[in-house]
């Protein structure tokens, strides 16, 4: 221990060198200078002279895993989402069938959204058009051009994207807000979300997807639908994000 | 919310807290229950994992290399932040991080802020200090919005509302929310999903309307400014991409130095905090995006003191996973609550002390809150030797002048192998006199324990006298 022990108690009083300032004092490009060269300082003088420490990355960075598609299916499911595997000749019927059922009758739709898919959605025929109350007959596609309000996209009942890489180890979605996936909160405030995975972009474990994604876009990691267990432990699915999260895994 | 550091500074030290803590047996069951299923849960998809001591290893290394390094990747994610677009302060101690928050809130002219679950903003008692400026902020994670409306502090890492069974939280809703906004549906049952169901319509015309987001971060990169949160609820995600503008508040421990070495936790983390093979939203932006402003404070607030304690500085490998409060016998009986801090169990001892010295009673009596059975140590994902630290802060702790005097004869008798043989020779002489009971103050000790018989001869007399038997 180099000092610390007698130094001043953080958290109960400001540091020795903090004191003498007035709080307000704390605002301002010049306070945050003056604390970014104090700690700093602080820092080189805490490690001076400690070793530097070798990374050793013995861990398993990518995997020959036979079954991968299999194994993403049946993880994904493991989070009670719903999971279809198609060929690319049926995706277009089971995306129809996927918004009937669930009685779907506004579903936001991004931009890049593949014309097969897209098809899929106009096909769907909700017999009773029980949430928006727009009637019965066709599912409506809402575009978010221009950027739909949260107030908005709160009045749609679902999304439909693509994704960017699928983990099979976790069951894990990642979309990074490029095409066909659209911005953070199209995925979020509406409460069905069909997401499509082609087999291509469906990785074995978590170091192959972190290798394939770029940090500069945004990015959500989706693992299930949303859930809490903080009453007494008890799995509750659908919290703020999408109660319901279904899969198309193609072929 | 009281959930700040002040609440809980002239509190009771440890075990006056546990004595009082084991008396509640509903904390007891909610506790032992709660523990064991995560317990389970986590040593599961553990095992699942063949290279799970590799990620270990390499997590503990990546995260010792960055703070062996952590002037120089602190200046690197400033500059990938600022280049991001998004700004970078820096903040000596917990007044000077409120400051900074309460003034960028207030140049945005709102006056409500909504949070994502963070520990570090409890840690500098962030709430307390908004609502000083005029300023309300709603908790959004449902375990904190059960504290908040409860008035009461967080007893977990991970589920901050471990104490509280469906009954007591229907009743919080009940009573609470109206004061809050939304208040709770018309006949509201106890049923998780329903009181699930009532935070969801609680908190979402909120979501909607706010300007202002505060969180934490769980990682930071260096290499490309990236920060990153894990959630499961989705209301980090609301948090982080509906309002106007983000302000992050994170500890300067919390850096990794580059994008890969996310692998390493993304792994680690999930399995060892909920027990899931992931949680189901992480989010990961860089600097400003999608139209936002965004503002990073960086925080000291004793993790330079931590630091610089060669021994101690292990506790700042920490990834808050809580791991190994589901694992401590001592958590499990005395809940979160007793350790008088946000962090509670095995890592609270170590971390709390060093964070704020030792001054008060109940910072000074934390590092005896275990067994030193080591349990902790091994469930840790990041291999943190808590009893090493335990030990060390003993140590370091401030001891009674009658102990300081009693150590210190002691040491003086066992320093010397002379000195030690008279004084045992003495004592053989003297054994008669030895009482069963210790009088005053070292009663204590006799009341659960015989003095052990003092030998008439000492080992090392006898093999003198005997050459070992031979004679």
């Amino acid at each position: 221990m180099s000092g610390g022990a007698a130094g001043p108690q953080p958290g109960l009083e400001p540091p020795a060198e903090a004191r003498g300032r007035d709080s307000r004092d704390h605002r301002g490009p010049q306070a945050s200078a003056r604390s970014r060269e104090l700690i700093l300082s602080r820092i080189r003088a805490a490690v001076a002279g400690a070793p530097d420490v070798e990374i050793t990355r013995a861990y398993r960075t990518s995997s020959d895993l036979a079954g991968v598609v299999e194994l993403f299916a049946e993880r994904v499911a493991d989070y009670r989402a719903v999971v279809h595997v198609a060929d690319p000749g049926e995706v277009a019927g089971v995306i129809t069938s996927a918004l009937e059922r669930r009685a779907v009758t506004r579903v936001v739709v991004p931009d890049g959204l593949p014309a097969e898919w897209a098809a899929g959605v106009e096909a769907a025929r909700v017999a009773e058009a029980v949430r928006s109350g727009s009637g019965a007959g066709a599912v409506r596609s809402v575009r978010d051009e221009p950027a739909l309000s949260a107030a908005e996209l709160d009045a749609v009942d679902g999304v439909i994207t693509g994704c960017a890489v699928g983990i099979a180890e976790t069951g894990t979605i990642v979309l990074d807000a490029g095409a066909a996936q659209g911005r953070r909160a199209l995925t979020l405030v509406p409460d069905y979300h069909l997401c499509v995975v082609r087999v291509g972009q469906i990785v074995a474990g978590v170091p192959e997807a972190v290798a394939r994604l770029d940090p500069v876009r945004p990015l959500t990691w989706i693992s299930g639908p949303s859930a809490t267990s903080d009453i007494e432990l008890n799995r509750v699915e659908g919290v703020h994000g999408p109660r319901t999260l279904e899969v198309v895994i193609v072929r | 919310m009281s959930g700040g550091n002040n609440t809980f500074l002239g509190m009771p030290a440890f075990p006056e807290n546990a004595a009082a803590a084991v008396q509640n047996s509903q904390l007891r069951f909610n506790l032992r229950k709660a523990t064991h299923t995560i317990r389970g849960k986590r040593a599961g998809v553990v095992a699942e994992l063949p290279d799970w001591m590799e990620l270990r290893q390499a997590g503990k290394e990546i995260k010792d290399h960055t703070l062996r390094n952590l002037e120089r990747y602190l200046l690197q994610l400033e500059e990938a932040v600022t280049e991001a677009g998004g700004h970078v302060h820096w903040a000596a101690d917990a007044d000077e991080a409120n400051r900074i928050v309460a003034d960028l809130v207030k140049a945005t002219g709102e006056t409500s802020v909504v949070k994502v679950k963070s520990i570090a903003t409890q840690e500098i008692g962030l709430n307390e200090a908004l609502q000083a400026e005029g300023i309300t902020a709603y908790e959004t994670d449902l375990a904190e919005l059960i504290v908040q409306l409860g008035d009461d502090w967080p007893s977990h890492i991970l589920v901050p509302a471990i104490h509280r069974n469906r009954s007591e939280i229907r009743e919080i809703f009940q009573d609470k929310m109206a004061d809050w906004g939304r208040a709770a549906p018309e006949g509201l049952t106890d049923e998780p999903s329903a009181l699930a169901e009532a935070a969801r319509l609680h908190l979402r015309e909120r979501f909607l309307s706010t300007k202002v987001a505060v969180s934490g971060a769980n990682f930071m990169i260096a290499e490309t400014g990236t920060l990153v949160i894990l959630e499961s609820e989705g209301n980090g995600r609301m948090c982080l991409t509906l309002p106007e503008t983000l302000i992050s508040v994170v500890g300067i421990e919390k850096l990794l130095p580059s994008w890969r070495d996310l692998e390493v936790f993304l792994q680690l983390l999930p399995r060892s905090s909920t027990g899931e093979r992931m949680n189901p939203y992480t989010s990961a932006w860089t600097g400003a995006v999608e139209g936002q402003e965004f503002h990073l404070v960086l925080l000291d607030n004793g993790r330079t003191q931590v630091l610089a304690d060669e021994v101690g500085r292990q506790a700042l490998r920490c990834i808050r996973c809580s791991a190994c409060l589901n694992v401590c016998p001592v958590y499990e009986r005395a809940g979160g609550h007793s350790y008088g801090s946000v962090y509670p169990g095995p890592i609270g001892a170590i971390l709390t002390p060093q964070l704020r010295g030792m001054s008060s009673a109940v910072d000074a009596s934390l590092p005896y809150a275990s067994t030193l059975c080591g349990a902790c140590f091994e469930v840790c994902p990041v291999a943190i030797d808590i009893p090493e630290v335990l030990v060390h802060l003993r140590g370091k702790a401030p001891h009674a002048r009658a102990e300081r005097l009693g150590m210190r004869a002691a040491g003086w008798v066992l320093n010397r192998p002379g000195r030690l043989g008279r004084t045992q020779r003495l004592g053989s002489r003297l054994r008669r006199f030895v009482p069963k009971r210790l009088p005053g103050p070292l009663s204590g000790w006799t009341n659960t324990r015989d003095i052990p018989d003092i030998p008439a001869e000492s080992f090392r007399d006898w093999w003198n006298r005997t050459d070992g038997g031979a004679r």
